[in-house]
Order: C-alpha cells, then structure tokens, then sequence
C-alpha cells in the first residue's frame, strides 16, 4: 500500500502540554483511516496538524515530522496555502459562510486564482455532486448557505473543501452534530469519496469506524496505542487499553 | 401588610414615571421643532424653502432658499464618508484581525482619545492647520471652504466607524475563519472574503453611524468652513443646515420670520437625522437577528 | 495567477498598516500640535482670573468654574433620571411593548445631533426662565440620558439573578431589594454613566452656546446657575473664532485634552477595577 501522509516522531505541545507523543503513522492513499480513542486523546490535535491548522495557535510547540506525498509539510519551502489546499477539512460543526451556495463552493477555486465562469460553474458543480448534495440544491444555488438543513449544510461544507481538488480529505468528527439519516448520508458519502480521496476521520462513533474505515488507530493521552486493520482492531485488539476501550469499558 | 403595598405600587410608579421620562423628551423635542418649524414653511412654501437657491435672510427682499445647505449637507458628509470610512475600515480590520493583545489595546485608546476629543479642538486645529494649508496648496484666496469642513468631518467620524467595525468583525464566528485557512486561502484573504462579508451589517452600521455624526456637526465644521451661504463647491466658503441653524440664531430677532426659518432648517434637519437613525436601527436590528 | 494572488495580499496589507498608521498618526499629531501651541500659554494668572478690559488680560477662571457647576448640575438631574429608567427597564416592566418604546426612545434621544438639542433647550428652558447654566444643565441632562440609562441597564444586567431570589427569599419587599441588593450592585455602570456625562458635557459646545450664553463672570455656584456662563468649550470657540485670541484658545484646547486624556484614563481604570472586584 503506498502511504500518502507519514508521521514520524511526531511531538507536540500546548505550552507545557504534552499533547502528542511520538507518533509515526503511516496513512494510506485511497482508503478511510479512522482515529478513534477517548476525548482529549489527542486525535484532533494530530488531524489538525496534517494541514497545520495547530499554526494558528501561538503557544504550539512541534518536533519530529509530517511528510505528505515525501515532502515534509514544515519544510520552508513548503507553502502552507498549498498544503491546505492538498489536504482539505472538514470540521466538526457545519461552517457554511453566510454568503450564496455556489459562492460558498467557488471560494476556494476563486482563492487559488480560478476566473474562467464556465470552468467554476462546472467545478461547482461536480463538487456538489461528488458530495451528493446536487440534486437538492441545484435549483437554489443563489440562495444563502445558512438556509439550509444541518446534515445538508454539513454536505455543502464538505463539497466546498472538494472543490479545491485535494488529494486528501481530514473530517474532524464531521457528523457529531447531526442527526442518524444524514449521518448515514455522510457515511455513504465518505465510502463513495475514498475511490478518489484518502480520507482520514475523527470520530466518537464506535460502530461508524468498523463501517466505514478500513484502518482504525487508537489514541490515548497523546499516545498512539494501536494502529490497524479496522477488522483485525475490533476483532483482535493487540493491546490490553484498545480493548478495554472498545468494548467500552472506559471513555 | 395594606400599608406595604400601596407602598410598593407607589414605588413602582415613581420608576415608570422615570422611565416615561425619555419618551417625554423625544415627543417634547419633535414636538417643539414641528409646532415651531412649520409656520416659516408655509410662509415660504415648502417648495421655495426646499428647492429655492438663494439663502439672503437678511436682504432687503429677504430670500430663504435652504437649498445651498441641504446640497452643502449630502455632499460635505458623502466627502467624510469617502475618506473616513475606507481608512476607518482598514483600520478596523487590523484592530480586530491582526493586531497583537499590545497592539491593539493601544490603538484602542488611542481611538477612545480621537473620539473624546471635543469638536471645537477639531475645528480650531482645523482653522489654524487645514485652512492655511489648503489655502497655500490648492492656490485659492481663502482655505475655509467645503473641502477644509470634508477633513475634519473625516478625523472626527473615523473613531466610530472604527469602533462600531471593530465590534461586528469580533463578532464573525471563528469557525467561518477556519474553514477558509483550511481551503488554502491565507489570513488576509479569510479576513477581507470571509469575514467582511460575514459581518457586513454591522460594517455598514458604522457607515451610517458615521453619516449621523457627519450631517449633525456642527462647531468644528463652523470653524473651518467659512459660512458663507453659497451653492456647494469644493473650494467655496459654505454653509451647512446645522451651521445655518446656529450662525444666525444669536442675532435674530425673537418672532421674525427669519427666526422661524431657522427653526424650519433644524426640522428639515431633524427629519434627516431621523431616517438615518430608522436606517441604523434596521441594520442594527439585522444584526442582532443574526 | 499566483503573482495576482500575492499582489493582492501585498495591497490589502498596506492598506491596513497605512490606514491604522494614519489613525494613530492623527491623535499624535492632534496632541503634540494642541500641546505645543497652547502649554506655554497656560500660566497661572490665566487659571485664576476672570478676563478685565481695564488690566487688559484673559483669565479663564470663570470658564472653569462654570464648567464644573454646569457637570454638576446636569449629573444631579441626569442620575437620577437616568439610574430610575434603568431599574424600571431591568427590575420592573413586565410589559415588552413598554420596554421598546422607552429603548426606541432612548436610541432616538442618543443621535439627535447638538445642535438640535441646543435649539430645543432655548425654546424649553431659556426662554422661560433665561440664558442660564440652569438651562444649559437641563439640555445636557436630556442628552446624557440615554448613555447613563444603558450603562446602568448592564451593569443591572451583570447583577445575578441569585441575589435578588436570595433577597426576596428572606422576605424583603421589592424596593427593599432594589436598594439593598440591585442598587449597590450597578454602581460600576453608575460611574461608568458618570465618566462618561463628564466627557461629554466637558467637549460640548453647541448645545450650550443659546442655552448657557458666553459671560465671563465669577459667580458663585447658587448664582451661576440662574445666570448665563460659558464653559471651557464654548470659552475656546468665542475665543477663536470671534476675538482671535488664538493663544487663549490653545491653551483651553490643551487643557481640554489633558482633562480628556484623564477622563479616558480613569474609564480604562473603573472598568478594570470592577471587572476585577466581578472575579474576585
């Protein structure tokens, strides 16, 4: 399997948190690598810094490395616009912006200098469609964002971050806030998009990892426990902590 | 135990009377400028008093034309907002997005400073400084015009719109923020894309905010603008509804018509300020919704 | 298109320094420029006398005075107006209609320009009762309403409910509450309401002028208040504008920003105190 994002010793801290503890991960390209383990693991933090969005707060301190496609992602002359651009995100609650549907999905295309109509209209387009949302909201595409139901929000958010053409696709607990129909919608969605993407998830939801993932890793105070086939973690845990966890004793 | 409460009714009484009070005033006030603006009105005509070019109320054949001011008015304060809003704006940006905890609480003293500062300061620093200066610059004989009046309105309206931008762009939810850094857009990008947009109500807010303060000033534009009542014209001495109202009110006589003219301007003036505030209100409003 | 990119960053940065540059510029300017001009001319026969035609020499004494007395009076009419509105809005109205119409009305009051406030106070109280630092209080009590209203309605709105229920718990009757518990409790925002009159009445000029008048006269407090005065504000405009005293002039307008730079400063200073009494 040829891995597109490879951490390796990767540390970080929150000031005097040690909040990640050597990890090195191999994340396969074309698959769905789910991150598992309880609250405050870690697991965020880790996704956060495959795009380096972890820049954003000051007191973030990082050694080891990150390398996406064999470039390291700290490297200087790595242009973290373009790292982001490659590595999209989803995030945790629907973050539309408060403008038009179409707009929302051509803003990335227009931020990397994309003009020509006719092209945008029809990358718009078959990113909505890519994200199964383009037959609900085709005859709307004016309309504003925000009127739009949360799973249907969460869809558009995710074909806003398709539209850039990543190569990679980090959803951080992308269905937590919503309800079971569009829950499964974005879980069929992900399994669709994994022919294309490599799409690496958060989540809480036990029983959405053994659906959807092919490799499951199990964090655990910034430590990463496990790291797997989906099956062989749920159905034969090497490590006495990945058990307990998810036959639910803790967390 | 009767005894308490008609005490305690009384109580209550005295705090809604004091309440009603604010509501007192705003009728006593539109009520006053109406009852004391209207006759000059029907003496002029609302058309000759509105519409007429020529403002000579003390001429032999006295001519009260409110045009030159109401003109002298929109243009002086579309001038302020020409300059003040883009620079208040982009400075309100930085305030709310980019500049360090430091930084900005110095800029925002030093905003709270601008805006304490008393307007007949701006006018004299404006008399002294601008005046001369557009003089000497622009080549004219006389720098007290519209032009000086647009600057110093600009100064004085920049701490609100600076304030009231800095507010709304807080306000823009970090999450939209992210979600455009994580497309690969870069922070200035996100901030002039992402959340201007994002909080574009209360940015035009603070246009109109700055338009009220522009079109109700009244000293500092006194001390800088010449007062003369001529058609508006950037390098002409000027004279705007709330200078009209105030520059000939100390020497007109009780009763005349010239008096109640000038009462007529401060209604025609009031009625301005009122649609602006029903605009704010509504942006405001907007914004709260959201 | 990565050019274009970049060259966008670049003119949406400039813009911004620029702009926040010039902001800050301009006070500086405004400071140093009133400073220069007008510290030398504040000496101490002008603080302490009041102008004479025959010794042939401006002092701003009375102005001062009359400031002071014009503050005065207007805080003692405005407190109490303005603290009972508020309570009645947090503590007492029960009805959203009324409650609208009295913040309608205090928004309304709060963007009605000087000017007008000016015209209103002569036809109200100077013509009845003459061209008085009375007259110019009572037009600065109307126009300092709304800001003390608001910020005791917040600071009232920072008063847990818990205080109240504990008070009315005990048996207490509801003016009991307010003047035991509510009332001590939103003396922040009071002050707040008060720094804030302060800067307000102290920068005024147009609302005074037909109102208050221009004399130069030392009076005591009982008699300045029935006679007319200026204030170091409308002091400066007479000053510069009709008798080209320009050295005069400056040395009130740097007075007035030192009073406003302290008035600024003991604001920052109140609000830090009381935030931090709130999380003690």
């Amino acid at each position: 399997m040829s891995s597109i994002l490879t951490a390796e010793d990767l540390n970080l801290w929150y000031g005097e948190t040690h909040a990640l503890k050597n990890i090195n991960m191999e994340i396969p390209d074309k698959s769905i690598t789910a991150l598992i383990g309880p609250s405050g693991c870690g697991k965020s933090t880790f996704l956060k810094t495959l795009n380096r969005m972890n820049d954003l707060i000051p007191s973030v301190k990082i050694t080891g490395n990150v390398t996406y496609n064999g470039h390291s992602i700290f490297d200087k002359d790595t242009d973290v616009n373009t790292l982001r651009r490659n590595v999209g995100m989803v995030f945790q609650k629907p973050n539309p912006f408060p403008m038009s549907i179409y707009d929302n999905v051509a803003y990335g295309p227009r931020t990397h200098g994309f003009e020509n109509r006719v092209k945008l209209d029809e990358t718009v387009e078959q990113a909505l469609r890519d994200a199964a949302i383009w037959e609900e909201v085709k005859d709307r595409l004016k309309k504003n964002a925000l009127g739009l139901s949360g799973g249907q929000q969460q869809r558009l958010c995710i074909a806003r971050a398709l539209a850039v053409r990543p190569k990679v696709l980090l959803m951080d607990e992308p269905t937590s806030a919503l309800d079971p129909i569009s829950t499964s919608r974005i879980e069929e969605l992900a399994l669709q998009l994994k022919e294309k993407y490599a799409i690496i998830i958060v989540t809480h939801n036990m029983q959405q990892a053994v659906r959807i993932s092919d490799h499951t890793a199990f964090f655990l105070l910034g430590e990463l426990i496990e790291y797997g086939k989906t099956e062989d973690i749920f159905s034969q845990p090497q490590d006495q902590r990945t058990e307990d966890y998810i036959t639910g004793r803790f967390g | 135990m009767k005894k308490k409460q008609l005490f305690e009714n009384a109580v209550q009484a005295i705090f809604l009377l004091l309440g009603l009070v604010t509501v007192g005033c705003v009728l006593l006030i539109t009520v006053y400028l109406i009852v004391s603006g209207i006759p000059a009105i029907r003496e002029i005509g609302l058309f000759n008093f509105l519409f007429g070019k020529e403002w000579a109320s003390t001429a032999e054949e006295p001519k009260y034309g409110i045009l030159p001011f109401i003109l002298t008015s929109v243009y002086g304060t579309a001038g302020a907002i020409l300059i003040g809003v883009p620079v208040g704006f982009f400075t309100g940006v930085f305030v709310s997005k980019i500049a360090g905890k430091r930084t900005r609480a110095v800029i925002e003293s030093a905003v709270n400073l601008l805006a304490g500062i008393p307007s007949v300061v701006y006018g004299l620093v404006g008399m002294l400084v601008l005046v001369p200066g557009i003089s000497k610059i622009f080549h004219v004989p006389d720098g007290a015009s519209l032009l000086a009046a647009i600057f110093v309105l600009s100064v004085m309206i920049l701490p609100g719109i600076i304030k009231v931008s800095v507010t709304a762009l807080d306000a823009v939810p970090k999450e939209y923020e992210d979600a455009s850094l994580a497309l690969g857009a870069t922070p200035d990008e996100t901030f002039f894309r992402v959340s201007v947009p994002a909080a574009r109500s209360g940015i035009a807010a603070a246009v109109v905010l700055g338009v009220g303060r522009a079109v109700g000033e009244a000293m500092a534009v006194m001390m800088v603008a010449g007062n003369v009542a001529n058609m508006p014209s950037l390098f002409e001495s000027v004279r705007f509804l709330t200078t009209a109202v105030a520059s000939e009110m100390a020497y007109s006589s009780p009763g005349s018509l010239q008096r109640n003219a000038l009462f007529s301007i401060a209604l025609v003036l009031f009625l301005f300020i009122m649609l602006i505030n029903a605009t704010l209100n509504c942006f405001l409003k907007r914004n709260r919704e959201k | 298109m990565k050019k274009k990119r970049k060259l966008y960053v670049f003119l949406v940065r400039a813009a911004m320094y620029a702009c926040t540059a010039l902001t800050v510029f301009l006070l500086f300017f405004l400071l140093g420029y009133v400073f220069i001009k007008g510290i030398p001319h504040i000496t101490w026969e002008l603080l302490s006398t009041k102008p004479s035609y025959l010794a042939d020499r401006i002092g701003i004494l009375p102005d001062i005075l009359n400031t002071i007395y014009i503050i005065l009076a207007t805080l003692v009419i405005v407190l109490p107006l303005g603290v009972g509105a508020a309570i009645y809005l947090t503590e007492y109205a029960k009805n959203r209609k009324t409650v609208a119409v009295i913040e309608y009305a205090a928004e309304t009051l709060s963007g009605i320009p000087s000017v007008i406030y000016g015209l209103v106070g002569m036809l109200l109280f100077s013509n009845n009762f003459g061209t008085s630092l009375l007259a110019g209080a009572l037009t600065l009590a109307i126009m300092n309403l709304p800001t003390v209203m608001r910020t005791t309605q917040e600071s009232l709105k920072t008063v847990p409910q818990s205080y109240r229920e504990g008070a009315f718990g005990l048996g207490a009757g509801k003016w009991r509450v307010i003047r035991t518990v509510v009332l001590p409790g939103c003396v922040d925002g009071i002050i707040t309401g008060c720094i804030l009159s302060v800067g307000r009445i102290l920068g005024e000029s147009a609302a005074l002028l037909f109102t208050a008048g221009f004399a130069h006269v030392l009076n005591g407090i009982l008699t300045g208040l029935t006679s007319p005065g200026a204030t170091l504000t409308v002091a400066l405009y007479v000053y510069a504008k009709e008798e080209g005293e320009f050295g005069v002039a400056f040395a009130i307008a740097a007075i007035l920003m030192i009073l406003t730079l302290l008035i600024n400063l003991s604001a920052t200073l109140v609000g830090k105190y009381f935030a931090k009494r709130r999380n003690a």
